[in-house]
């Protein structure tokens, strides 16, 4: 037996959880910290619940800068090769997306199953990605070689995100914006750059709660100033993960590693109008054989959502049953604030899809009465 | 009557041979807002550290271990209507379930208040 430690595990180093730019601001307004795509973050100030209802209520601000901020482009700006590697890599029709508007997309593997979900804005020089924090290194990674050698990608990681959502949001935001485009102007899934506070800001009308909403990247140098400027106004609360996710489940919007993953395709996770319409046909992009195949013949599992009969909250990973049958599994689940009741999205059997269906979850031994509800469960109310 | 707590934040007031217990303000605390409370079914055997009762909160359940072992005699009915009493009076009104003890000595292995207040600040 040697003396000297020879194990693969004394060789591992240490990971360490990073902090974000806003880590101190959390704190000192006594956020509870937990670690979260490999960062410290907030999951709650005041508590989940009155957090999710005061951003339905009035306005929530959100930190989202553990979320991957990524800029392709090339020597000569945006060019026919930057914008045909964009699509190579990409089901998205960029021929239709206009200067200034986010647009959201997936990333594939080569067997059609997702890497992530994603947003794409065309700037004026370039395409401006947001992808989801626990994956952006592997995002990067992929489509770096996806793209060509002369198409260049940039992470700005020293750009900090931030969101705030809510009816109210638009009036706490206004009070603090200066630019070429009014506030005003920005209809949902549209953006432009804007000075906020003073600082370079880039602003667009979209969000992750259903509420009406903005994104926001600054320097992250600035996201402090900011942070404090708009939670400044009577409106705005700093809100945490934990109401981050009651929200986007009663908005039906699906969470990349728990509602999408590479199991999952685009049909059967419901996001067809994820692949723009001119790709349908034409495909050229990872995965394509599959997506068309399943646009063709459909899936044997579909994404739907549940509204669980009770209190209990059905959990993700509970098996959904029909009857004596196994017929799916629940990818997210809770307790909605806003509607009492619990909540899941789940993969069911197409066959079981429809609205109204009866099903059940078990959970800890029990057959949870259930019903395939439409998506989402708490209507939108993006500003069009 | 005497007020005792276990390290996993459940108290148990007894007189005599009765327990009732609950999850400590710290706990619920913890846990955040209470949306449903699974109670034992009256009559059950129990053993000390059995999971008895599930907590759910918004994001999470957890469980609840009776740190006693006995029969369930009781349980809490008001909890089904208004889970939220474990946030707003979880060491009264808020209580779980009462238990018949069957070993009295296994409260020597619990904690009294001033050391369950040390072991929080501890931690």
């Amino acid at each position: 037996m040697s003396e000297y430690p020879v194990s693969d595990d004394d060789l591992v180093e240490e990971i360490v959880t990073l902090t974000l730019p806003l880590d101190a601001w959390h704190r000192e307004k006594g956020s509870r910290m937990v670690e979260f795509a490999g960062y410290w973050m907030p999951v709650q100030y005041e508590g989940i619940m009155a957090e999710h209802l005061w951003t339905r209520e009035s306005a929530g601000l959100f930190d989202v800068s553990h979320m991957g901020q990524v800029y392709i482009s090339s020597e000569h700006g945006v060019t026919a090769e930057v914008e045909a590697a964009v699509e190579a890599a990409l089901p998205i029709d960029l021929g239709t997306l206009k200067l200034g508007a986010p647009r959201y997309s997936l990333l594939l593997d080569e067997d059609g199953g997702i890497l992530d979900d994603l947003m794409v804005t065309r700037w004026a020089t370039g395409f401006y990605l947001v992808v989801n924090g626990a994956t952006k290194w592997d995002d990067i990674g992929t489509l770096r070689e996806l793209l060509p050698d002369d198409v260049t990608l940039n992470h700005l990681d020293e750009s900090a995100l931030l969101a705030l959502q809510g009816p109210k949001a638009f009036a706490a935001l206004e009070r603090h914006v200066e630019g070429e485009t009014p506030l005003s102007e920005l209809k949902f899934m549209k953006g432009a750059a804007f000075k906020l506070g003073g600082v370079d800001a880039w602003i667009s009308r979209s969000g992750y709660t259903g509420e009406d909403g903005f994104e926001i990247a600054i320097p992250g140098e600035s996201a402090a100033m900011v942070a404090d400027l708009l939670c400044g106004e009577p409106e705005v609360k700093p809100i945490g993960l934990g109401a981050r996710d009651s929200l986007r489940l009663e908005a039906g919007l699906p969470l990349y590693g728990h509602d999408l993953s590479p199991e999952t395709s685009v049909i059967d996770a419901d996001l067809k109008f994820a692949v723009n319409k001119r790709r349908r046909t034409e495909g050229g992009f990872p995965g394509s054989d599959r997506v068309l195949k399943d646009f063709a013949e459909g899936t044997a599992r579909k994404r739907i959502g549940l509204i669980v009969e009770g209190r209990m909250a059905a959990r993700e990973g509970a098996k959904v049953f029909n009857g004596g049958q196994e017929v799916g599994v629940v990818t997210s689940g809770g307790f909605s604030p806003s509607l009492q009741q619990p909540i899941a999205m789940a993969y069911v059997d197409t066959a079981l899809t429809a609205e109204g269906t009866a099903l059940t979850i078990e959970m800890r031994g029990k057959q949870l009465p259930a019903k395939v509800a439409a998506m989402p469960f708490v209507p939108h109310r993006y500003h069009r | 009557m005497t007020r005792y707590f276990s390290e996993d934040h459940e108290w148990i007031e007894v007189e005599g041979d009765l327990g009732t217990v609950g999850i400590t303000d710290y706990a619920q605390g913890q846990l955040g807002d209470i949306t449903f409370v699974e109670v034992p079914a009256e009559g059950a055997s129990v053993s000390k550290g059995d999971s008895v009762s599930v907590v759910d909160s918004v994001k999470a359940a957890s469980d609840v271990y009776t740190p006693v072992s006995g029969t369930i005699a009781a349980v809490n009915e008001a909890l089904a209507d208004q889970p939220e009493l474990v946030n707003t009076e979880a060491e009264t009104g808020g209580w779980l379930f009462r238990v018949t003890l069957s070993d009295a000595a296994e409260l020597g292995t619990l904690m009294d208040e001033a050391a369950y207040k040390s072991y929080v600040d501890s931690l």
